[in-house]
């Protein structure tokens, strides 16, 4: 068998055979070829999609969960409904002892104030952080660091500022680095300036070292909000309830006060875009292979009818001496290599369309499909898919050839 | 080389059946040159498949060349045929996409032979024909008579013991008739042995022996004194 795929002739016959009616050859190609290159194309626009929704994340540790203290809306414990309720670095510290599956809590305490560099000032969020917060939203530096634990342990009057804050406090070109802005009249050393991600959930900040925050707010254990990460193997809603009983319980809340604390799940979030992308691939392979299917039926179509039209031949051959084994073989050759020209030819313009679609939607920051692509891998089954599919349907018009005895198969005309 | 013995076919037409070949006694010894005559109907191209195996006897006996020919697969026979037979189809049946010489080679590329060995042997039996100048051309590019050489060269290019032919001439005028049956008879000088269905006394009066068919069974079975062909090339 290897032998006879390797022979000239045997190629030299799929040649004569399918080249002796050139468009009859190519309207049955079509079927085929239209399939491989919609689920080519459709794949490369899913994959596109979804590397965009990650583009989105970007570093943004996905399996995290925001809590937000609020007001109680239900009296317990001798506490009217209506409490003011405040988190603490120590509640923080007993859900990172308690809570399983906790990566990391990171504490924030937020304000706005009026920050000031010469004559050029503006309002601005300032944001109490920890190292740690760096840990769960990986800040894209553009200049110098973020804070460290010197800067928290040493209480440092250090600042990072957004690429936007920078450009209304700076002159165009000036250096940052090392420079001193005003926060509340008081000196921060710029020590950074980051550029912001597609997530934010400070919005344009500048970021000071926790304990700085303390003091000069005067907060004490206080904390405005807090995040924390799952482990990659833990179910983050799950946290998000374990944390939120255990706050509830710290701080003497009735366990079902359902508006005690807001939160934002961001895990939960991702996994719905997440199974919409799966969604979209399945319906996509399905899709093509079905186009896949429809077209290999067409080829299977037409040389059946290649076949009957060939009756004579086919008799002539056998008077000659073909053994209705290599007749069968014959056929299904051309039927795989049908399939196989159509599948390569889609393979082939289900690239260009997917260049086109980088072309068009893949570029600059905010394009919809980046990177609209297709794996070796799916190629490849794609290649295995219509070999299979090829021979199947291969193996109806030969045994139709074969099932006609020689001496009628002569006698036609 | 060739012996039938008792031979009979019947073809089921509805719900009647038609006994075609109503027991048949045949010898042709090597070298014979057999015209089989007959009307429509008297069973002579049934025969001449059965000898072709591309048809099987209902019963009786058919040996060629010591081997008896009996409970043939597809397979078997497409060996047999292969080895045993070289047929000539009244339409000369070539494969119309391929040149003359791929024609030649088809029955030595189902030997299974290497592709050079093919050529060469098609390259001889084209020149044995006279249309070696022609190996490239296809056959709508031929003359009837081309055709014809084509196909016997063809026939002949697996080395047969027995060459068939079904009215090789029926498709073709008088004067390139008689170059086929000049070659054939040729062909017969150099020791084949050939066997021709016709309805054309003329055809039949230049082979060496003549069997007359009627209603599926021998009438008459003589042995002739051969008329030698004019070849006009």
């Amino acid at each position: 068998m290897i032998k006879f795929l390797f022979d000239r002739d045997t190629w030299q016959e799929v040649y004569d055979s399918v080249s002796k009616n050139k468009l009859r050859t190519a309207i049955t190609m079509v079927g085929v070829w239209w399939g491989i290159l919609l689920l080519i194309g459709l794949l490369g626009a899913a994959r596109g999609m979804e590397n965009s929704f990650n583009r989105i994340f970007g570093d943004f540790a996905t399996n995290s969960v925001f809590i937000i203290p609020s007001v109680t809306s239900k009296p317990f414990k001798g506490f009217q409904d209506g409490k003011r309720v405040q988190l603490t670095l120590s509640d923080l510290k007993k859900i990172e002892e308690n809570v399983q599956g906790v990566e990391f809590v990171v504490p924030k305490n937020q304000n706005s104030a009026l920050v000031v560099n010469g004559f050029l000032s503006g309002n601005f969020t300032i944001s109490g952080d920890f190292p740690v917060s760096n840990e769960v939203q990986k800040k894209q530096l553009s200049q110098g660091r973020f804070i460290n634990q010197n800067d928290i342990d040493l209480k440092r009057k250090v600042a990072v500022l957004a690429k936007d804050i920078y450009k209304q406090l700076f002159e165009k070109d000036e250096n940052p680095i090392g420079k001193y802005v005003q926060i509340n009249n008081i000196n921060f050393k710029v020590v950074g300036i980051y550029e912001p991600g597609n997530i934010e959930f400070s919005g344009d900040a500048v970021y000071i070292p926790f304990t700085s925050f303390q003091q000069i707010y005067n907060t004490g254990d206080k904390i405005g909000f807090v995040m924390i990460t799952g482990k990659p193997e833990f179910n983050i809603s799950q946290i998000e309830q374990d944390a939120k009983l255990l706050l509830k319980n710290l701080n003497k809340i009735h366990p079902n006060d359902k508006q005690a604390f807001r939160s934002f799940n961001l895990g939960k979030e991702f996994d719905k875009v997440t199974g919409f992308l799966k969604g979209m691939q399945f319906l996509t392979w399905f899709v093509g292979l079905a186009t896949l299917i429809a077209g290999v039926f067409a080829i299977g179509n037409i040389l059946l009818i290649t076949v009957k039209e060939r009756t004579k031949e086919i008799g002539v051959r056998r008077a000659l001496g073909a053994t209705p084994f290599e007749i069968k073989r014959q056929i299904v050759v051309e039927a795989v290599f049908l399939t196989m020209l159509a599948g390569l030819f889609g393979i082939i313009s289900g690239g260009w369309i997917l260049i086109a679609i980088d072309h068009f939607w893949g570029q600059g920051e905010d394009a919809i499909l980046v990177n609209a692509s297709v794996s070796i891998a799916v190629v490849f089954i794609a290649l295995i898919i219509l070999v299979i599919l090829g021979t199947l349907i291969g193996l109806i018009p030969a045994f139709k050839a074969t099932s006609v005895k020689p001496i009628e198969a002569l006698r036609e005309e | 080389m060739l012996e039938i013995n008792q031979l009979h076919k019947s073809y089921a037409i509805g719900d009647s059946s038609l006994h075609v070949l109503k027991g048949i006694d045949l010898s042709v010894a090597k070298g014979e040159m057999v015209a089989i005559m007959g009307s429509s109907g008297s069973g002579k191209s049934t025969l001449l498949n059965i000898i072709g195996m591309l048809d099987e006897a209902d019963s009786g006996e058919y040996i060629l060349d010591s081997v008896t020919i009996k409970n043939l697969t597809e397979k078997k026979a497409a060996i047999y045929r292969n080895k045993f037979l070289g047929f000539i189809f009244q339409s000369f049946n070539l494969i119309n996409y391929k040149n003359a010489l791929e024609n030649v080679a088809l029955p030595l590329y189902y030997q299974g032979l290497k592709r050079k060995e093919r050529q060469e042997k098609a390259r001889f039996h084209l020149q044995k024909v006279g249309l070696l100048d022609w190996q490239t051309h296809l056959p709508s590019e031929l003359s009837g008579g081309q055709k014809q050489r084509v196909a016997i060269a063809r026939a002949l290019a697996s080395n047969p013991k027995l060459l068939l032919a079904d009215e090789p001439t029926g498709a073709l005028d008088t004067t390139t008739s008689s170059d086929i049956m000049a070659f054939l008879q040729q062909l017969n000088d150099e020791g084949k042995t050939i066997l021709i269905v016709t309805h054309e006394e003329d055809i039949a009066a230049m082979c060496k022996r003549i069997i007359r068919l009627r209603d599926g069974i021998i009438m008459e079975d003589k042995i002739v004194t051969q008329v030698r062909a004019e070849p006009h090339v």
